[in-house]
């Protein structure tokens, strides 16, 4: 009987994936470990390959089809020597609404298919089939709710009645009819109030405009950064650091080899790497039961994209060269920005960093990402007048304002870190001890 | 003495318990029932099976005065009531024996006894008095069911005055019948008794017989078994019963008038309590609230590792409830995901008197009640094919959506089969279906279902065939 080849779960986030690329065709031999498809998730694009051996039999997802379910069959291959025919069968199973639609005429599936034939059963749109119940959508039209935006409760993640009433109620706190067996639904961010295109064209007073349509990676950042704000009480310390020291250390560094190029962030990631070391109250995320105090530091970094951003992660930051450090960045930098980084490379970190100084920002608070207790926001380094002893002097600032997760880290520890982190950028050479 | 371990042992052997042990059995669990009496439980011993195997009796009894409709004649027709009980009697035999055989093919253990808590995990089982099993497990579900009350002063006697049991087993078919109490068990047995040729009364405390199904439905169940000749008084009490060697003298209140009824037969059917006496319950955390254990959506009671399902947790007080309420309550032990509590709006409910009443979802009052704007369907058997050609064309079919969102809330049938009919409209209501989906459904010509269709076209103004 032919393998069903899944959507697969990329990332514990991921609940859905488009199909961007076939690197195998329908008749291809096919072994474990080869790579079938390039598929896009919410964070990156990446590589799928294959578990088991055997012979690309139909490809049931067409590249570029979007909001594939995790776990749908996205093609089937067949077992060595196993007939073509078989397909058919399984095709017709109607767990798979793709495969069911396209299952064709018992004749056809003799014949050889011109591999580039796209896969039938496309839906016309290109988006995942939603599951909800025929009152959920007729609710959620009446509403304005977006289903793709609601998570279902019933049957096999169906959205059903009680998902529509949760989102509503969410919405609008005005009682509903009492539902006597239902027991309250947790407010969950995926009920958040949606916010229908009709809507926000109404309330802005329907300018024209050019319509975007939403990646996988910016309704993730809609959702993380909004439950952040929303649940995760931000408190904000700005301190001035002068740097003057850090760029003519840079400087030399740079000068001795050409085997790195040391960037001011890449002291700012070590020092603030460093700094949590000697702060370790710091280094820390909230849970229900605990706070939990991480062994390690593993920074991440957030990297703007064409359409988006992406935080590729350091780790072992504080154990790690200015060198090391530089060069992994850079790395990680430009397989962000192509859509190649793996999974565990952008998924995790007990702390970020933000630097906007490139733009001439010249502070800023950023928006924690959740589970880490801080993010800290780095400014331009810019010539400021600043008084020292009494007198007026000229020296190169950078102000540096760490957003923290009052729940995890207090203001004393914030400042505290703040202090170690100045002392360390201040005075780089300590960087190297 | 045996002792024993198990990962989960349910307490009482009816189509809670059974169906909860299978289902335990299925995911893997070492399982035990116990069960005091027989297997099956109330339900397919002394409730809804032999009810039903009788009521088949009547039923053809009754068909057999009407032969000349469909063109037959027969003389001398009569019917030998040790033989009809008999039948019945062997219909219950036979499933209880099937329920044997499936927990013995899932490798449930039974332990024939009484079971009682004995501390945390612990189940002491005993027969008559004596000791014959000490249980351990992990998870206990108590699915002790529940049986007749009784009122002061309307005790039974279990002579002339019976419980649905003794009512079951009649030595013959009385001359005249009271009924005190017009639920479903109190109507099935009025039905049965009626069309075997009993005078029969039915006194119910309410202002309406069936008094939870819709209120149309309850006038219109009336009418019908008052045209049959069955007496009914409602918004009515028995005040006393008397009985002499011949018959019984009940005392009847209505309408502020006392009178007396003089029968054969009395069949109290006043409501249900639990069975939570004797099973340990003293010294745990489990709630009893009136007769009845308290518990979560997940059948949990406050005690952590005990479980109560079916009629002993209270109403509605049927087999399949208490079946589907030992599942999602063994589903969620075994920590499957995709276990949903139970929605009473989706349990259906049959009554299988004559004509059949069968229902499921709100009443329209109470859609009103809830805030509900409706609209309001309905469908006569007299504008079904199939209905005439059965002969059946007494019957209706009302249908209940929430005018703002389509939904079906309730749906209330009453006619011949609509008991095998109600399940269409179960299914809708599970799946959460619109009027839209229900109107594109096909429903098969000719048949009984298609007064369903009818009902929701109706209510959306559009019913073809009246």
């Amino acid at each position: 009987m032919p393998i069903e080849i899944l959507m697969p779960a990329l990332s514990p986030t991921m609940t859905e994936g488009n199909v961007t690329k076939w690197l195998k065709k329908e008749g291809d031999e096919v072994h474990s470990g080869d790579v079938l498809a390039e598929i896009e998730t919410d964070k990156a694009t990446m590589e799928f390959e294959a578990v088991d051996d055997g012979r690309l039999g139909r490809i049931l997802v067409p590249e570029g089809a979007e909001g594939i379910k995790v776990n749908q069959p996205i093609a089937l291959l067949l077992g060595e020597g196993e007939d073509p025919s078989a397909l058919d069968k399984l095709a017709e199973k109607p767990a798979t609404p793709v495969a069911a639609a396209s299952a064709p005429e018992p004749l056809r599936a003799a014949e050889p298919r011109p591999l580039a034939q796209p896969a039938p059963g496309r839906r016309g749109n290109g988006k995942g089939r939603i599951f909800a119940s025929p009152l959920a959508r007729r609710m959620a039209q009446q509403a304005g709710l977006d289903l793709a935006a609601i998570t279902g409760s019933g049957p096999q993640g169906r959205i059903v009645k009680a998902d529509i009433e949760a989102a509503l109620s969410v919405e609008r706190p005005t009682p509903t009819p009492p539902r006597p067996t239902s027991q309250p639904q947790p407010t969950t961010l995926a009920t958040l109030p949606s916010l229908s295109k009709e809507r926000v064209l109404a309330l802005a007073g329907n300018p024209p405009h050019t319509e975007r349509p939403l990646t996988a990676m910016r309704r993730v950042i809609a959702r993380r950064l909004t439950e952040s704000k929303q649940t995760v009480p931000h408190f904000y310390l700005t301190v001035d650091c002068e740097i003057d020291e850090l760029l003519k250390f840079r400087a030399e560094l740079n000068g001795k080899s050409d085997a790195y190029r040391i960037s001011v962030n890449d002291f700012v990631i070590r020092a603030a790497a460093l700094a949590l070391r000697q702060v370790p109250a710091a280094n820390a995320s909230w849970s229900d039961e605990a706070i939990l105090l991480w062994d390690t530091v593993d920074i991440a970094v957030a990297v703007a994209l064409e359409d988006g951003l992406i935080t590729p992660i350091v780790k072992n930051a504080d154990r790690k060269g200015l060198a090391t450090i530089a060069n992994e960045t850079k790395d990680l930098a430009a397989r962000a920005r192509a859509g190649k980084l793996k999974l565990e490379e952008f998924q995790g970190g007990t702390f970020s960093i933000s630097n906007l100084g490139m733009f001439g920002v010249r502070d800023f608070a950023a928006v924690i990402n959740p589970p880490h207790g801080g993010i800290l926001a780095v400014g331009t380094g810019e010539q400021r007048a600043i008084v020292k002893n009494g007198a007026l002097s000229i020296a190169t600032v950078m102000s540096c304002t760490l957003s923290c997760d009052h729940r995890a880290v207090d203001g004393a520890v914030g400042a505290q870190f703040l202090a170690a982190f100045k002392k360390l950028v201040e005075d780089p050479l300590t960087m190297l001890l | 003495m045996a002792e024993n371990a198990f990962d989960l042992v349910v307490v009482g052997g009816g189509p809670g318990g059974y169906v909860a042990a299978i289902r335990a059995a299925q995911l893997g669990m070492e399982t035990a029932v116990v069960e005091r009496e027989h297997l099956g439980g109330i339900c397919l011993n002394w409730g809804c099976i032999p009810t039903k195997a009788l009521l088949r009796s009547s039923e053809i009894y009754h068909l057999l005065h009407r032969l000349d409709d469909f063109g037959f004649s027969a003389k001398d027709i009569s019917f030998d009531a040790g033989k009809v009980v008999a039948r019945s009697r062997a219909v219950a035999k036979q499933l209880s024996n099937g329920v044997a055989y499936l927990l013995r093919k899932n490798k449930v253990t039974v332990f024939d006894g009484q079971g009682r808590l004995a501390g945390k995990g612990r189940l002491a089982v005993a027969k008559g008095g004596n000791p014959v099993a000490e249980l351990a497990a992990e998870h206990i579900v108590l699915a002790t069911g529940a049986r007749a009350r009784s009122l002061p002063g309307l005790e039974p006697d279990g002579e002339r005055i019976w419980t649905y049991k003794e009512a079951m087993v009649p030595p013959g078919i009385p001359k005249s019948l009271l009924v005190v109490g017009s639920g479903a068990i109190g109507i099935e047995f009025a039905s049965f008794y009626h069309d075997m040729g009993t005078e029969v009364t039915v006194v119910e405390v309410l202002d309406r017989v069936l008094p939870v199904e819709d209120e149309e439905i309850s006038a219109f169940a009336r009418k019908a078994f008052e045209r049959q000749g069955i007496k009914i008084h409602t918004a009515a009490t028995v005040a006393a019963l008397e009985h002499d060697g011949e018959g019984v003298t009940a005392q009847i209140q209505a309408d502020g008038k006392g009178f007396e009824a003089n029968v054969e037969r009395v069949i109290l059917a006043v409501g249900i309590v639990g069975n939570v006496e004797d099973i340990g319950l003293e010294d745990t955390g489990v709630v009893v609230d009136r007769t009845h254990i308290v518990v979560d959506e997940w059948l949990r009671t406050g005690e952590p590792g005990i479980y109560a399902i079916g009629d002993v947790v209270g109403p509605p007080w049927l087999a399949h409830k208490a079946s589907h309420e030992g599942v999602i309550c063994v589903e969620h032990i075994a920590g499957i995901n995709d276990v949903h509590p139970l929605d009473i709006h989706n349990i259906p409910a049959c009554t299988y008197c004559r004509p059949q009443i069968a229902s499921v979802g709100l009443t329209e009052k109470a859609a009103r009640d809830a805030g509900y704007e409706l609209k309001v369907g309905h469908f006569p058997f007299i504008g079904n094919g199939k209905a005439i050609a059965l002969g059946e064309p007494e019957g209706m079919v009302k249908t209940i959506f929430d005018s703002k969102t389509g939904e079906l809330l309730g749906a209330h049938m009453i006619g011949a089969e609509v008991t095998e009919l109600i399940q269409g409209y179960t299914i809708a209501k599970t799946l959460e279906t619109t009027e839209t989906d229900l109107i594109r459904t096909i429903f098969p010509h000719p048949t009984l279902s298609e007064t369903m269709h009818e009902a929701v076209l109706d209510a959306y103004g559009r019913a073809i065939h009246f």
